[in-house]
């Protein structure tokens, strides 16, 4: 048997390139641990972060996670825009096509699992159980075994990068390609481990806030009165814990192809390639809608307190999510019109899809009249608000261009399409959830963001956006196919390439003056301090506990009369603001290691099958096995904190007010 | 805090786990689901090679088939054991169970190694793939569900019938009558509609 | 004041952004907006109304949306507020039903494209059908003529006016065949067929390329599509005929080996069936080829 499988020497770095990337990786990693060295760092990263199930501390690393991750997939789209902007014609750039290839697809998958996820679940876990008044999520352990895995996952694709290859194949690996025969090395073995990770990670989280969601609610919330975030939450959840077992079937099929040689998705052999794709994005498609809906439900909750009125229609809202929710899973074969299905099934996908736009509409409407007779103020959230009605709506518009089939079938494939999806996902996705980092940071740090350089980031965002963009577009009527590493001069593509290629450089300004902006901020911490709680004069109940929440969330779980809870208590009639003389007992989880420590051997997991170590891959699996009975036998999961401790936090909070 | 508010904090945190495993439960019915319908598509693609009808032996799954049911049914009589405080009683029940899932799995691993000795492997087409993943996927659930029945038998050993057990012991029998559900689909769809 | 000049630069930045844009389209193929075939013209047809169909519901919007923005500003404290007015049945209703007016119209727009622009439809000309069979190889495009028993590489020809068929298949990895100034793309997957119905209106050469990534040669994966005159395709069939280059079973086996960059080749002779050899190699193992009855119809896409 041999000890390291199929490791070789030769999997490690010999471009320059990833050889530099590899060096400048270790170079952080190793700069971040010598400082936690020095600085006596490790007992206080074991304590409050590794082993806390505090669902704040999960989601502010979730957000570390997501952030790390963006500077990664923005390089990789950064080195794709400038090797278009001079590949034309007898150039042919500074990537070869096997490197090229495997940067599109890492940004792919980067940017979906490790950006957009996280960044949503971290802004899931922040939010969620403060909105609905409760002290933490259901299964707090599992929680923290969520985010481990997705950084997990992270971790095994970045080794990628240093150790063998990533995939060559485009970002959701269609077979025949992904199979064996096509793609031999250990790029689609990574691939597969790295999404595997994070999609169980992904599914025990979409389990355990659909159970906080619909059972820890504080009393009086009823459905109709939960915030509109929480239940676009609730439908995305039920998006994830539907589709993910999908995805996780897909992979696991493709992985047995590759490893035991079986022909679920190989061309002969009695495999149906054309089976993965309709599987891969029955699982795609809902995806999109799980990462757009609490985008969707941020801006709800942004728009009436920065016009400083009601959510107009809130029980619309509900209705066009729901209707969302349910459309999105008759919808995936848009993504393949062309595969040459009868005309009656593709206008039958088509129509479906453009449904969707109806109650997409019926949102903007909603959000357009909320503002209509308020009294708006334009902080950052509002801004970005904006810049998502001035963007997504073309976005969407051109979304619905492509489910009509005849349509597509010339617009598929091409730039177009990309300029279409990165349309919906940078200008809802990215500027929804910053919108709702920008809302929710005060709660979470205690002090407000910077609005000078958060106003810079937003304009160099909408700008580069659109400067990158819109040429895309072009090209992509122009006949430009997309996942093209080199093109013939004559075609003309060049100076659009180019436009876009500028248009990135301005986008990562925004970048930069989010980074300063997060700097400024902090080092002026003390004069934007929020002592209240209540920055923004909210309405939901995050609002009404402190900045940073202790760790208990509310010292009083509160009771809920309306759709705004916290405004009724403030400005509603006197009975309502709940007046307590005394404080209780409140349980909480204990924190554990546990999620940590089975994180790690799944990644162990991941790395050894990805080399075929057999003897490592039992080691981990009877190492996650053992870890799991471990739990099992823990009876001591949570503790009390006394009404005196609570009592002692509190006070200490009303005495800084 | 006294005992009578702790005691309902666990009473919610226990129906909240049993809920939290239902809708784990359902997120694995779409599994399978997915499953079933790889298996429905890819069933005709035998490529040459052996197909349905050719390959299953219908008495011996149906043996199979009661052991699974019947460990169904003793695992109910274990929980009616516990809800009646008979630890001991509920410990030999539980043992029973294990011994009938063991030999459910030892039997399926006997008519996979029987078809794989006949040269009728996973690797010869796209239906032998399907049929032994869907059926192997059920199997490893099963023997899961086996070292879960073994680890809560000695926590039951160790601690006796707490109510921590109980709840255990209530998402432990709603996840091993699942996968006899799941396994009449099987039977039906695989070997039945198979030899059909 | 301050606000209304930096709206104004914003403005002219857009405008002359535009421009730019603009400018640079000048002399080059516009691809699908530039259709040389009756396929892509209705295509553009169909593209072009239903943009301006949307636009003009989303430009209002997106304007209204700066005016409400602008208007209840909260400096602006003359303008109406009513914090609780949060709900009127009129008005919901009312954009309730602004796009579903529009998706109506787009819904049957396209119930009826789907079906005059399937890409299996047989375009209906007084010139009769020509039928071209297309295998996507890594990485080059090889086009058999059945008739005429030649074949090329990455170069089709045909008369114009003339309606092709093309019939589609891979020997690789899925590939996209797509000629934008002629019509939509169709996949090209090994073990199947799929079919694609085009015809050219005017003599010329007009790029071709897969749009599916099929992996390193991808992107130099082109090849020309030439329509000419009735005249000079058949003066081009006989000189190719008469060629001395022919493609037998051993070429055909080097041809399938991985290449980049392939220049264009003529075939003089095609082994018969060969087209039907490749999709069936994926069907059935090659020991009960022989003697089989090649139906080729069970590999569509369709069964027709």
């Amino acid at each position: 048997m041999n000890l390291f499988g199929n490791l070789t020497l030769s999997a490690f770095p010999h471009d320059p390139i990833i050889f530099g990337a590899t060096i400048l990786m270790s170079i952080v990693v190793i700069a971040v641990l010598s400082i936690l060295t020095v600085k006596h760092r490790w007992t206080w990263l074991w304590k409050n972060w590794i082993t806390t199930v505090d669902h704040k501390r999960i989601g502010i690393m979730y957000l570390i996670l997501a952030f790390v991750m963006m500077v990664r997939g923005f390089i990789d789209a950064a080195m794709m825009r400038g090797q278009l902007a001079v590949s034309a014609g007898s150039a042919h750039g500074f990537l070869p096509p096997d490197h090229y290839d495997q940067v599109f697809t890492a940004h792919g998958v980067i940017m979906i699992f490790f950006v957009a996820m996280p960044l949503m679940f971290g802004l899931i876990n922040l939010a969620t159980p403060l909105l609905i008044g409760s002290r933490d999520v259901a299964f707090p352990f599992v929680n923290s075994l969520s985010l481990w895995l997705a950084v997990s996952g992270a971790l095994l694709l970045n080794l990628s990068l240093s150790i063998g290859e990533f995939a060559r194949t485009g970002w959701l690996a269609y077979p025949p390609l992904s199979e064996l025969v096509y793609s031999p090395g250990v790029g689609v073995d990574y691939y597969i481990w790295c999404i595997q990770i994070a999609g169980v990670g992904s599914l025990l989280s979409g389990i355990n806030f659909l159970v906080t969601i619909l059972r820890m609610r504080a009393p009086g919330m009823t459905l109709m009165r939960m915030p509109v975030f929480v239940w676009t939450t609730l439908s995305a959840m039920s998006l994830v814990v539907i589709v993910f077992p999908i995805l996780t079937v897909t992979l696991a099929l493709l992985f047995l192809d590759r490893f035991y040689g079986m022909h679920f998705f190989s061309a002969d052999f009695g495999g149906n390639p054309m089976m993965y794709i309709n599987l891969i994005w029955s699982w795609g498609h809902p995806e999109v809608y799980i990462l757009i809906l609490p985008a969707f439900g941020i801006f709800s909750e942004v728009v009436p307190v920065f016009s400083r009125k009601q959510l107009f229609g809130y029980t619309t809202m509900i209705w066009a999510t729901v209707a969302i929710t349910f459309f999105s899973f008759i919808v995936w074969v848009h993504h393949f019109f062309t595969m040459g299905a009868d005309a009656n099934v593709n206008a039958f996908f088509g129509i479906a899809t453009m449904i969707i736009a109806i109650p997409t509409g019926v949102k903007i409407f909603n959000w357009l009249f909320t503002m209509y007779r308020g009294r708006i103020t334009f902080t950052t959230p509002m801004l970005w608000t904006m810049g998502f009605i001035s963007t997504f709506t073309f976005g969407g518009m051109t979304g619905v261009l492509m489910a009509i089939p005849a349509a597509d079938f010339q617009l598929h494939n091409s730039l177009f399409l990309i300029a279409h999806f990165h349309n919906t996902i940078i200008g809802g996705v990215i500027f929804g959830y910053f919108a709702g980092l920008a809302y929710w940071f005060p709660k979470f740090f205690g002090f407000k963001l910077n609005e000078k350089y958060g106003t810079y980031a937003f304009w160099c965002w909408v700008i580069g956006f659109f400067v990158a963009f819109l040429p895309i577009y072009i090209v992509g009527l122009m006949g430009m196919t997309r996942r093209l590493s080199h093109y013939d001069i004559t075609t003309g593509w060049q100076p659009f390439l180019i436009i876009a290629a500028i248009g990135v450089c301005i986008i990562a300004l925004g970048g930069v003056f989010q980074g300063i902006q997060l700097y400024v901020s902090f080092r002026d911490r003390k004069h934007n301090k929020d002592l209240t709680g209540d920055p923004w004069d909210g309405r939901t109940l995050e609002w009404s506990t402190s900045s940073p929440p202790p760790f208990y969330n509310f010292a009083h779980i509160p009771t809920v009369h309306g759709r705004h809870a916290f405004w009724d208590m403030k400005y509603g009639e006197a009975h309502m603001r709940p007046q307590h003389s005394s404080y209780e007992d409140i349980v909480m989880p204990k924190n554990t290691p546990l999620g940590f420590i089975i994180a790690a051997f799944a990644l162990v997991f991941g790395f050894a099958i990805v080399w075929h170590i057999t003897w490592l891959c039992a080691v981990a699996l009877i190492g996650i096995i053992a870890s799991v009975m471990v739990r099992s036998f823990d009876q001591e999961t949570e503790y009390v904190v006394s009404a005196e401790t609570v009592a002692l936090i509190e006070s200490r909070r009303h005495k800084t007010i | 805090m006294n005992d009578l508010t702790l005691h309902n904090h666990h009473l919610k945190a226990d129906a909240r786990t049993v809920f939290g495993f239902w809708i784990y439960i359902m997120s694995d019915c779409f599994l399978f689901a997915a499953l079933f319908i790889v298996y429905a598509v890819l069933h005709n693609n035998t490529f040459g090679g052996p197909s349905a009808k050719d390959i299953f032996n219908l008495p011996f799954v149906l043996v199979e088939t009661l052991i699974l049911l019947s460990s169904s049914f003793t695992y109910g009589l274990t929980m009616l054991a516990v809800h009646h405080h008979r630890k001991n009683t509920a410990l030999i029940l539980i043992a029973i169970t294990i011994l009938l899932g063991l030999s459910f799995v030892s039997l399926e691993i006997n008519e996979f190694s029987h078809l794989v000795n006949e040269g009728i492997s996973w690797t010869r087409s796209g239906f032998l793939s399907a049929f032994f993943t869907l059926v192997g996927t059920h199997a490893l659930h099963v023997s899961l569900g086996l070292l879960w029945m073994f680890t809560l038998m000695i926590q039951i050993v160790d601690r006796g019938l707490s109510p921590q057990i109980l709840r255990k012991l209530t998402a432990l029998g709603i996840f091993w009558h699942f996968l006899d559900i799941i396994w009449i689909f099987v039977f039906t769809v695989v070997y039945l509609l198979g030899t059909l | 004041m301050k606000f209304a000049l930096k709206a104004l630069a914003l403005l002219i930045f857009a405008v002359g952004f535009c421009g730019i844009l603009y400018y640079f389209t000048l002399g080059h193929s516009l691809g699908i907006l530039q259709p040389n075939g009756v396929i892509a013209l209705q295509e553009r047809s169909l593209i072009i109304i239903s943009v301006v169909l949307m636009l003009l519901v989303v430009v209002p919007v997106v304007g209204l949306s700066y005016v409400i923005a602008w208007r209840y500003r909260a400096e602006n404290t003359s303008a109406k507020y009513s914090p609780e007015w949060s709900h009127s049945v009129l008005l919901e209703t009312v954009w309730w039903m602004i796009p579903i007016f529009i998706i109506c119209l787009l819904a049957a727009i396209t119930w009826v494209s789907s079906k005059e622009l399937d890409p299996y439809r047989q375009i209906i000309d007084e010139n009769p059908t020509m039928t071209i069979e297309v295998v996507a190889l890594n990485w080059k495009w090889l086009f058999i003529y059945p008739k005429e028993g030649i074949a090329t590489l990455n170069f089709v020809e045909f008369p114009k006016d003339t309606p092709v068929r093309f019939v589609i298949t891979a020997d690789a990895p899925m590939n996209s065949f797509w000629i934008p100034r002629l019509g939509g793309q169709i996949y090209a997957m090994p073990g199947m067929q799929t079919q694609l119905n085009l015809s050219a209106d005017t003599i010329g050469d007009y790029r071709g390329s897969s749009a599916n990534f099929s992996g390193n040669g991808f992107s130099d994966m082109t090849f020309v599509a030439r329509a000419v005159s009735s005249e000079d395709y058949a003066t081009w069939v006989t000189a190719v005929q008469n060629s001395d280059n022919s493609l037998t079973s051993s070429t055909y086996e080097a041809l399938v080996k991985p290449s980049e960059s392939e220049k264009i080749h003529f075939y003089s002779q095609v082994p018969s069936g060969l087209y039907d050899t490749i999709i069936m190699k994926y069907m059935m193992p090659s020991t009960q080829m022989n003697g089989m009855d090649m139906n080729m119809t069970s590999a569509d896409m369709r069964g027709i």
